[in-house]
């Protein structure tokens, strides 16, 4: 009988080995995917005891939580709306948003690098004290981008372009995050309410993840680098400049913007057709090179890649399977080209940088109450775009655009600035797009900026890039100069 | 023969009283560090819940002194402990409710019923000792065990008396008091299953053809496998719990395999089982969702639907918060599970002591189980040894049905967790279990000499 009580005891041996690995699947090796599912609210309850590190600019919060005498024990405050495209919101009841959500398991302390303030907290009793985070962003900046945008929709991204740091990031209208803070869960509701169905859309990030918008003109920048690139083209090599030009294999006619010839020449140059903002010079450019070769160079600098800021931002499209005619449309961002203005701003720091592009970030350091730093990202290469070569012979012409060209409200008085405007246009009788990028010096570049207006910045089809854009732009540019 | 050594343990009485101080020990700080985590000062309330469980257990150690002295020295302290650690998680559920829920009506408490439950059981377990002089005397009463046995089986499908809980019909109630009958039935049928395997262990042994290697025993000796097969089903249909079921059946199997040593036995029965429970699962839909739950718990549809994974996920979400080494006791937040506080207290300790807990907790009982083997090995009598591991499976089993419901092993079913779980049925009846094996360790033979 010993020998089948013996066997009976290995079974229940085998039944609590499978408890045990049971229990430490759960509680470690998936604990991580299930304490992230969204149905799982302990980790916002939880979120009550911890002091929840701040998120700073320059040293000073914009995102913090105070002690309050409620059971919450802290509330989160927000210093203003000109930063919350960047903190996002973080609410007991609406969930997270923006640097609170990414950043969440450092600000409550709970990333798996946090592990011994972990340990530390579970021996001493006392709740675990979050990470800050310190923004690369220039309060300086960001108000100077905050203020120039007034009351348009639209959005600013300021880069410096040899570190990929971001200086500025703002998207209007901003909204204030303190409403979402609130410990009344039907007040938080409203207020969310209301942000949700506002018109303007305020909790639209337009920076890196709103709608995409079509670039226009300021694309050209792409065609011109792929153009370049190519080999097959240098910044004279001449180009038809008929006054009409119908897409092949359509009836469809298109136009410069100012109905005419580009220059009044036969022929004209590629930089002429950049630095006056030609369409139809570059549809036929876009044409010669075939939307692959546009692609390959869009990818490069940084299209259809998921960037982390370390938000997520929407790809922005170069779109396949055109015809030649779509293609034509493409070559001066018409048709379904979408960009982020991050993207475009990316795209200026990346000329701005010799071609190499550097990968954008927000983060400069990432430090633990006892001032230990979790992670502080040092300048990290994207890729090379383009060639130093292509970089220079781009940058002239951008140069050109603003000194003497289109892009002319882009000028700072005694620098050299670099830029191109766009005017994008959605539809008959919809209003534009407007934009400009850039960036200055252009002989030493320290800031590239993108600006993007919706709604033709409220002056419908009467709006465009140079008018409303480039001022803007420059204000942004100014601001971190002067310094 | 040779001699090869003499274990001296000293008094194992004296090593019991010490461990028992150590548990009142270990209680009393379970209780104060509730206290200090979630309302942050000591109360005095606190000596209620402690002293009860504390005094039965010395009681019943000075029973042992005087009528068993012979008898383990480690079950009655594991006992004590996963008791007392369970009135504590029950003491900390409850300790956090408002004074009145949301409804308006007050909430329920379970830990001033528990504390009187286990003042109870340890009570009945205190009396087993005493008027239980050997467990031998049990085996004349096998037949009216199989008798009460079943009857305690048949209670909860009487009208009026019979309820249902969370689709099991596993309960009889009268008034607001209210009984698991199935937790002692196990008991008895534990008796009853040793008593009468081994008078029929010669004939059920009885070597027959030979076929694929295992020796098939005679037809008419299939008898009681069936009988008890169809029982098992008939739970499972009637009282709609796949758990209680396995658990009657899998007892069966084990005690006839060890009393036979015969394999066929346990293969031929799990196929009827598996076959059985296969065709209950399509046939009745409960077993279905509960099946479906297990395969994929966070599957959204299930997780939604009524009767869904949605308790077992809420489960799984506090195993997972309290991590490797947990929240601390009264630092989680364990109450955002269904039934924390019974069927899945497992999920609860998992969530404030984390993994490092529930490995204590779980080799805890393996220590347990493994006494009731050890006391089974020792005996020399084919009665004794039956009863010994039978009862060790039985903890052993149902620790295993529930655990593994909670953590995903099997699907979930309505036993509970034996000892831990808030419940006085429960608690009675594994009471009663100790004792019996605390009666049984007594008269282990002694040879003084251990050899090789």
């Amino acid at each position: 009988m010993n020998r089948e009580i013996k066997r009976v005891t290995i079974l229940i041996a085998l039944m609590f080995v499978s408890l045990f690995v049971a229990a430490s699947t759960i509680q470690v090796i998936s604990a991580d995917s299930l304490n992230n599912d969204r149905r799982n609210f302990r980790p916002v309850y939880d979120s009550y005891k911890v002091l929840r590190g701040s998120i700073l600019v320059d040293n000073q919060p914009i995102a913090s939580s105070v002690k309050s005498s409620d059971e919450f024990r802290y509330t989160r405050v927000y210093a203003a709306p000109m930063y919350s495209a960047l903190t996002g919101f973080y609410s007991y009841f609406q969930g997270r948003a923006g640097l609170e959500g990414t950043l969440d398991s450092y600000l409550r302390g709970s990333n798996s690098s946090q592990f011994f303030e972990q340990l530390n907290a579970i021996f001493s009793g006392n709740p675990v004290t979050g990470a800050s985070a310190e923004l690369t962003i220039d309060p300086k900046v960001q108000k100077a981008a905050w203020d120039a945008l007034g009351d348009m929709r639209g959005a600013v991204v300021a880069i410096e372009p040899r570190t990929g740091r971001i200086l500025a990031l703002v998207s209007k209208p901003g909204f204030d995050a303190n409403l979402l803070a609130v410990h009344s869960g039907s007040q938080s509701q409203d207020n969310y309410s209301a942000l949700l169905t506002d018109k303007n859309r305020p909790l639209i990030n337009r920076a890196i993840a709103g709608d995409l918008y079509a670039p226009g003109s300021v694309f050209k920048l792409v065609v011109a680098s792929a153009a370049l690139e190519s080999g097959k083209y240098t910044p004279s090599t001449l180009i038809d400049n008929p006054a009409t030009y119908t897409l092949p294999g359509t009836k469809t006619a298109i136009h410069n913007s100012g109905e005419g010839k580009c220059g009044g020449a036969k022929k004209v140059t590629l930089a002429q057709a950049l630095k006056l903002s030609c369409n139809i010079p570059f549809a036929q450019v876009g044409i010669a090179l075939g939307q692959d070769v546009i692609r390959a160079q869009a990818q490069k600098f940084g299209f259809g890649d998921t960037l982390k800021i370390p938000m997520s931002v929407t790809p922005s499209v170069y779109p396949t399977g055109m015809d030649s005619s779509q293609t034509g449309l493409s070559a001066f961002g018409q048709f379904d080209v979408r960009v982020t203005p991050l993207q475009m701003a990316m795209i200026s720091a990346t000329i701005a940088n010799g071609g190499l592009a550097m990968q954008p970030t927000l983060i400069d350091s990432i430090t633990t109450a006892n001032l230990q730093v979790l992670s502080a990202p040092t300048a990290t290469e994207y890729g090379r775009a383009i060639s130093a070569t292509t970089a220079e012979r781009v940058k002239s012409m951008m140069v050109a655009a603003v000194a003497s060209g289109v892009s002319s409200n882009g000028a700072i008085k005694g620098v050299s600035v670099a830029g191109k405007t766009g005017t994008a246009q959605n539809g008959p009788k919809q209003p534009y797009t407007l934009w400009f990028t850039g960036f200055a010096p252009a002989d030493d570049p320290k800031v590239a900026v993108a600006v993007v207006i919706e709604d033709g910045g409220g002056m419908g089809q009467k709006g465009f890039g140079n008018l409303l854009a480039a001022p803007v732009a420059r204000k942004v540019m100014q601001a971190v100069l002067t310094q | 023969m040779q001699v090869a050594r003499v274990r001296q343990l000293g008094n194992p009485r004296n090593i019991e009283f010490a461990l028992l101080l150590l548990v009142a020990g270990l209680y009393a700080f379970e209780l104060a560090q509730i206290q200090l985590a979630t309302v942050l000062v000591l109360r005095t309330e606190l000596v209620l819940y402690w002293a009860p469980p504390v005094l039965l257990a010395f009681v019943m150690h000075l029973i042992l002194r005087l009528r068993a002295s012979e008898a383990d020295w480690l079950i009655l302290p594991i006992g004590l402990f996963l008791n007392t650690l369970g009135i504590s998680v029950i003491y900390r559920l409850d300790i956090i409710k408002p004074a009145l829920t949301s409804s308006g009506h007050a909430p329920d408490l379970f830990a001033q019923k528990q504390v009187i439950y286990t003042a109870i059981a340890m009570a009945i377990a205190a009396a087993v000792i005493l008027l239980v002089k050997s467990h031998l005397s049990l085996r004349k009463y096998i037949y009216v065990s199989m008798v009460a046995g079943v009857l305690l089986l048949l209670l909860p499908l009487l009208p009026v008396i019979g309820k249902t809980v969370s689709g099991a019909r596993l309960w009889v109630g009268i008034g607001s008091f209210s009984f698991q009958p199935g937790e002692l039935a196990k008991i008895a049928l534990t008796i009853f299953f040793a008593g009468y395997l081994v008078s029929r262990r010669e004939s059920l042994a009885v070597v027959g053809r030979k076929f694929a290697g295992i020796r098939i025993p005679q037809a008419r000796e299939l008898g009681p496998i069936v009988t008890i097969w169809l029982a098992s089903l008939a739970v499972l249909v009637l009282q709609r719990d796949l758990g209680t079921s396995l658990l009657y059946f899998a007892i069966f199997l084990v005690l006839i395999y060890v009393a036979t040593g015969r394999p066929f036995y346990v293969v031929v029965g799990a196929l009827m089982f598996v076959t059985g429970a296969l065709i209950a699962s399509r046939l009745m839909s409960y077993v279905g969702g509960r099946v479906d739950s297990w395969l994929d718990p966070l599957n959204e549809a299930t997780y939604n639907a009524i009767g869904g994974s949605y308790q077992l996920v809420q489960g799984l979400f506090g195993l997972a918060h309290g991590g490797l080494f947990g929240t601390g006791l009264g630092g989680g937040l364990p109450q955002l599970v269904p039934l924390a506080e019974s069927d899945f207290i497992i999920s609860s300790l998992g969530e404030e002591l984390g993994l490092v807990g529930l490995f204590a907790i779980f080799a805890l009982y393996l220590l347990l189980i493994a006494r009731a083997v050890r006391i089974s090995v020792q005996h020399n009598d084919d009665f004794s040894k039956l009863l010994a591991i039978g009862f060790g499976f039985v903890i052993a089993l149902q620790f295993f049905i529930v655990v593994g419901g909670v953590l995903r092993v099997l699907p979930l079913t309505g036993l509970t967790t034996p000892l831990l779980a808030a419940g006085g049925s429960s608690l009675i009846a594994n009471w009663i279990i100790i004792a019996l094996l605390l009666r049984i360790s007594d008269s282990v033979p002694r040879l003084g000499v251990v050899t090789e």
